[in-house]
């Protein structure tokens, strides 16, 4: 059984939590992934790490209550166990070489952009994030994000905090204005990631997106997780979760997201009834 | 003496096409002795060297004879680890049985009826195990828990060996569980078989992952003198052709997966799978059989089996295409999928239908000139093609190794498909201490020859070690 430690609610639809699992938290690195479930009989999900403490033997994961089992995740407390947790899996970020780079995060997907800025800047690189969100509550890791960037921008939808607009703003400007990215790392919802690399297209920057499909075994072995990229078959769980943005087929991927659209709805419903809560959007 | 193989009670396909029951029944008592009575004891013992494991075949069925079947089940439990599930699961017919002196002239004996009688005999009667040694100081790690795996950790357990299995996913069992249906082999006795497993001390940890939670050679650090590798078959072939990324579209591993481990199946379960109408599955294997039965058990009102060669080349067995056929799996035959078909309403881009699947575009083949396997070479008959309707299609056409051992190990090495080499008869691979079998060495092959291996691997494992500690 995996303990939860500690449990925070980031914002009204996200909660950070860290998990004790010492053999995960020695080896993870940022852009790699656990896949965990939350009851016993529970479905199998993979979330991508936030970060991880290896003296503690903790690993942090920071999710969106988006549906059943993220609802069911939500609603357990420190002390409280998981009965599986297993991990890291997928390929780590590759950062080498990189000396100047942006970091574009869209909402949750700061989470996982964050260790990533960070691994960035630890390494020596020079690092700019843009990071956006709905509105001013959706708002997170602000101070992490500054922490370990040369510059920070924070977007929202409606302009309630930062500026007003998308990821993509920001990034153009600095594009325009002559700044010259080795790289751009692209994390968040599809249509962020897609959006993100017709930005950099005019100026050749490379693209490195995270890829987040529905999985079950994580390991291998189901084939669930597959993607086309540049024309090819590929399995997030082993060949990913990052690749590059230009070879991705997003309209594709976004589609096989959707493949179980009714029954996400029906149990989503059925835990909001069961956990007399809301979801937050 | 009767010529014909004493019948063993199934249930009516109508019925046990609408559940996840078991289908088979398995023999009474009576019809157990009188079907070991068959039985010549002939001196050569053909059937046992027809059995990857080597069970002593004529003399456990001659105790069955004498009515011991706890005798019985002792002698297979000698050499096979798993008896329950391999009198489930065996392809019998090309092994054993295959070699059967009375089925020169008439059916042989039916071996595997008879071994499932006794292991579930023993299993009823859950008599107290026999004593392991005590611990001989010398820590093995198995890498898999599916039946090369536990096989391996079984025979090691037996001479004394500290055993540890590394399961990736959260129960023990592979294939076992994420693979073979309830209805023709129930979890229970896979469950049963890993607790017999941990309580002559072998430790199973689940959620680990080697090659990602750990490496090999992190397992020799922590003091395991041997690893064995039986990680399994991995990653899902697809064909390339257009549309196989459209939702609707499974490989055999991800439908079967969703099914067996996760319980899709259940009223209540969190993970879900596509309830279909009209479900394709493209194979000729076991695998695709299946997945033909369980799509059946799902609910669909038609299921067909899509394979490019005809019915005499079919590699699934043949108990298993029969039992398919009663339920109602539709064979096309001698026909190849050139497209999977989605849907698309031209006037509303937001439809929720679309970009599942709507049809399967096939050709028709005809058989040509053997290959070098001496099989039939199914050839494309230009024109012939159509569309079958189809929401669901399901690919079970084998699989390609899992690249997560190989690319964390170095020294060890693959071949060009990627499978781990070994030396045949010990199961060694070019890394001192290192040890591999089943479908990872392989690619996709049966249950009991992953087990052979994992029995083969252990015995060499102890002689590996043994050399070692003499040399100290």
């Amino acid at each position: 059984m995996f303990e939860i430690v500690n449990k925070v609610r980031l914002n009204p639809g996200v909660t950070m939590m860290d998990i004790y699992a010492p053999p995960v938290a020695r080896k993870a690195q940022a852009g790699q992934f656990i896949i965990l479930r939350a009851e016993a009989d529970g479905e199998r999900i993979p979330l991508t790490v936030a970060g991880c403490d290896p003296q503690r033997g903790t690993v942090k994961i920071i999710f969106q209550i988006a549906g059943g089992t993220t609802l069911r995740l939500d609603n357990k407390n420190a002390g409280d166990c998981l009965p599986d947790f297993v991990g890291p899996l997928g390929c780590p970020t590759e950062t080498d070489g990189i000396k100047k780079a942006c970091v574009a995060g869209g909402g949750v997907g700061c989470a996982i952009a964050l260790p990533v800025a960070r691994k960035l800047a630890s390494c020596g690189a020079q690092v700019d994030s843009v990071t956006g969100f709905r509105n001013k509550d959706a708002v997170i890791l602000e101070r992490e994000f500054s922490a370990c960037s040369k510059k920070l921008f924070v977007m929202t939808d409606d302009g309630s905090y930062g500026k007003k607009g998308l990821v993509t703003a920001p990034i153009k400007e600095e594009l325009e204005s002559g700044t010259r990215y080795d790289r751009i790392f692209a994390i968040g919802p599809l249509v962020m990631m897609k959006a993100v690399v017709e930005t950099a297209r005019p100026y050749g920057i490379p693209v490195t997106v995270s890829m987040n499909p529905i999985m079950i075994d994580g390991t291998g072995m189901c084939g669930g997780c597959r993607l086309t990229v540049g024309g090819k078959t590929r399995f997030a769980c082993v060949d990913g979760p990052d690749f590059d943005g230009y070879e991705v087929d997003f309209d594709e991927a976004a589609a096989r997201l959707s493949a179980y659209r009714d029954f996400e709805l029906a149990e989503r419903e059925k835990c909001c009834n069961l956990f007399k809560k809301e979801i937050y959007r | 003496m009767k010529t014909c193989k004493t019948q063993m009670p199934v249930r009516d396909p109508e019925e046990r096409a609408r559940d996840f029951g078991e289908v088979a029944l398995g023999y009474t008592e009576e019809l157990a002795v009188a079907e070991a009575q068959r039985c010549l004891n002939c001196k050569n013992r053909p059937c046992v060297e027809g059995c990857p494991v080597n069970v002593s075949i004529p003399e456990f069925i001659s105790k069955m004879v004498k009515r011991d079947f706890e005798g019985a089940y002792n002698i297979i439990s000698e050499n096979s680890s798993l008896p329950a599930v391999c009198g489930r699961v065996c392809p019998q017919e090309t092994q054993c049985e295959s070699k059967c002196t009375l089925g020169i002239k008439f059916e042989p004996v039916a071996i595997g009826r008879l071994e499932r009688f006794a292991a579930d005999f023993h299993n009823a009667a859950s008599p107290a195990e026999p004593e392991y040694p005590q611990f001989n100081g010398h820590k093995v790690a198995v890498v898999g828990s599916g039946p090369s795996g536990l096989s391996c950790a079984g025979e090691l357990a037996k001479l004394g060996y500290g055993v540890t299995v590394f399961e990736a996913l959260h129960i023990a069992g592979g294939v076992l569980v994420y693979g073979i249906p309830e209805f023709r082999l129930p979890k229970e006795i896979v469950a049963r078989e890993t607790k017999r497993l941990e309580a002559h001390g072998v430790t199973i940890k689940t959620n680990t992952v080697i090659g990602k939670t750990f490496t090999v050679d992190e397992l020799f650090e922590e003091g395991y003198e041997a690893v064995f590798i039986g990680s399994g078959a991995g990653l899902p072939n697809f064909m390339g052709i257009p549309g196989e990324n459209l939702k609707g579209v499974y490989s055999a591993n991800e439908f079967l997966t969703r099914v067996n481990l996760m319980k899709a199946y259940e009223k209540d379960a969190q993970t879900p799978v596509m309830r279909a109408k009209n479900v394709a599955v493209v194979g000729g294997g076991n695998v695709a059989m299946d997945a033909a039965r369980t799509a059946l058990r799902l609910g669909a009102e038609s299921v067909r089996i899509v394979y490019r060669r005809s019915m005499e080349e079919l590699p699934a067995r043949k108990e298993e295409v029969e039992h398919a056929r009663e339920e109602g799996v539709i064979f096309d035959l001698l026909r190849n999928p050139v497209e999977i078909c989605g849907y698309l309403n031209p006037a509303d881009p937001r439809d929720p239908a679309n970009g599942f699947v709507r049809a399967l575009k096939l050709i028709k083949c005809e058989l040509g000139e053997p290959d070098e396997k001496g099989r039939r070479r199914p050839v494309e008959i230009a024109g012939s093609e159509y569309e079958t309707e189809a929401d669901c299609v399901i690919m079970a056409i084998g699989t390609s190794p899992n690249p997560l051992i190989k690319n964390t190990t170095s020294g060890l090495e693959v071949n060009r498909r990627g499978g781990i080499v070994v030396e045949e008869k010990t199961g060694k691979t070019s890394r001192e201490g290192v040890f591999a079998g089943g479908d990872a060495v392989t690619g996709a092959a049966t249950v009991i020859l992953a087990m052979g291996a994992g029995k083969t691997a252990a015995k060499a494992i102890d002689g590996y070690i043994r050399s070692k500690v003499q040399k100290r």
